[in-house]
């Protein structure tokens, strides 16, 4: 038996005081790696298994440089609020917490690693 | 006051007794999908960093994406890829409140489903 009302049960357990963003993101990302993908897909699959004059015949080009850098970060973006939702799911507690933390900081490394790793090879 | 004791009840064994139909099943693979093509991902950064590091290092990268190893993950995440893609298409559909209809449901699984394979296979194909 609680003695606790209705409304202290979900004090606090609300919105976290940004509404829709994180849902809105979500959904903007997903958008937006719709024709990333398409456009990142076609350079990268030609470039796979050519050796690095291959690689840089692609990624010198503006272009390609610039869809992968976007579907690299877009991705990586969206992959760190979707496991985020993941986790918040199926975990609680401290452990809920580190977890999002770790699941952002791999996904902050490995977007940042794969733009500067293309910008580094248009230069 | 409404009822104080809301929070207190026993819940009713759903998860354990219910067959899931095959559209919560989707759901599930979807953020499944999510996460599992994230081994793809990683190698993919992986061989990027390589090419940039030197000309030896990415002769590594290339040959071990293009090895059978390779293929297994970037096939499997393409798949992957491609699942996770066609049921966000249709999640689109079901935010502006479209294609809730059961009949349609049980339609646009196979559809998603199908999209799935279809897609991987002309990627393979074609790229």
């Amino acid at each position: 038996m609680t003695y606790k009302t209705d409304l202290s049960r979900v004090q606090g357990l609300g919105r976290a005081g940004e509404g829709v963003h994180h849902f809105w993101t979500q959904r903007l990302t997903s958008v937006a790696l719709v024709p990333l993908t398409v456009l990142f897909l076609i350079p990268f699959g030609r470039a796979l298994g050519g050796g690095h004059e291959a690689l840089v015949a692609t990624y010198g080009q503006f272009g390609h440089a610039l869809t992968a850098i976007l579907f690299i970060a877009v991705a990586c973006w969206h992959f760190a609020i979707g496991i985020q939702v993941v986790i918040e799911d199926y975990v609680h507690g401290a452990t809920k917490v580190a977890l999002i933390v770790l699941a952002k900081l791999f996904s902050a490394v490995l977007g940042a690693a794969g733009v500067l790793a293309v910008a580094t090879l248009l230069f | 006051m409404a009822d104080v004791n809301r929070g207190n009840r026993p819940l009713s064994p759903h998860l354990q007794v219910y067959r899931l139909p095959l559209v919560a099943n989707i759901s599930i693979l979807t953020r499944i999908t999510g996460i599992a093509m994230m081994a793809g991902g990683v190698l993919i950064v992986w061989w990027f960093v390589a090419g940039a590091y030197s000309p030896e290092y990415f002769a590594v990268a290339d040959g071990l994406l293009s090895s059978w190893f390779g293929k297994v993950v970037l096939i499997g995440s393409l798949w992957a890829l491609w699942f996770h893609f066609a049921n966000g298409i249709r999640h689109f559909f079901w935010d502006f409140g479209k294609g809730f209809e059961l009949p349609t449901v049980a339609r646009t699984n196979w559809l998603v489903i199908g999209a799935s394979v279809v897609l991987t296979v002309l990627t393979l194909l074609l790229v």
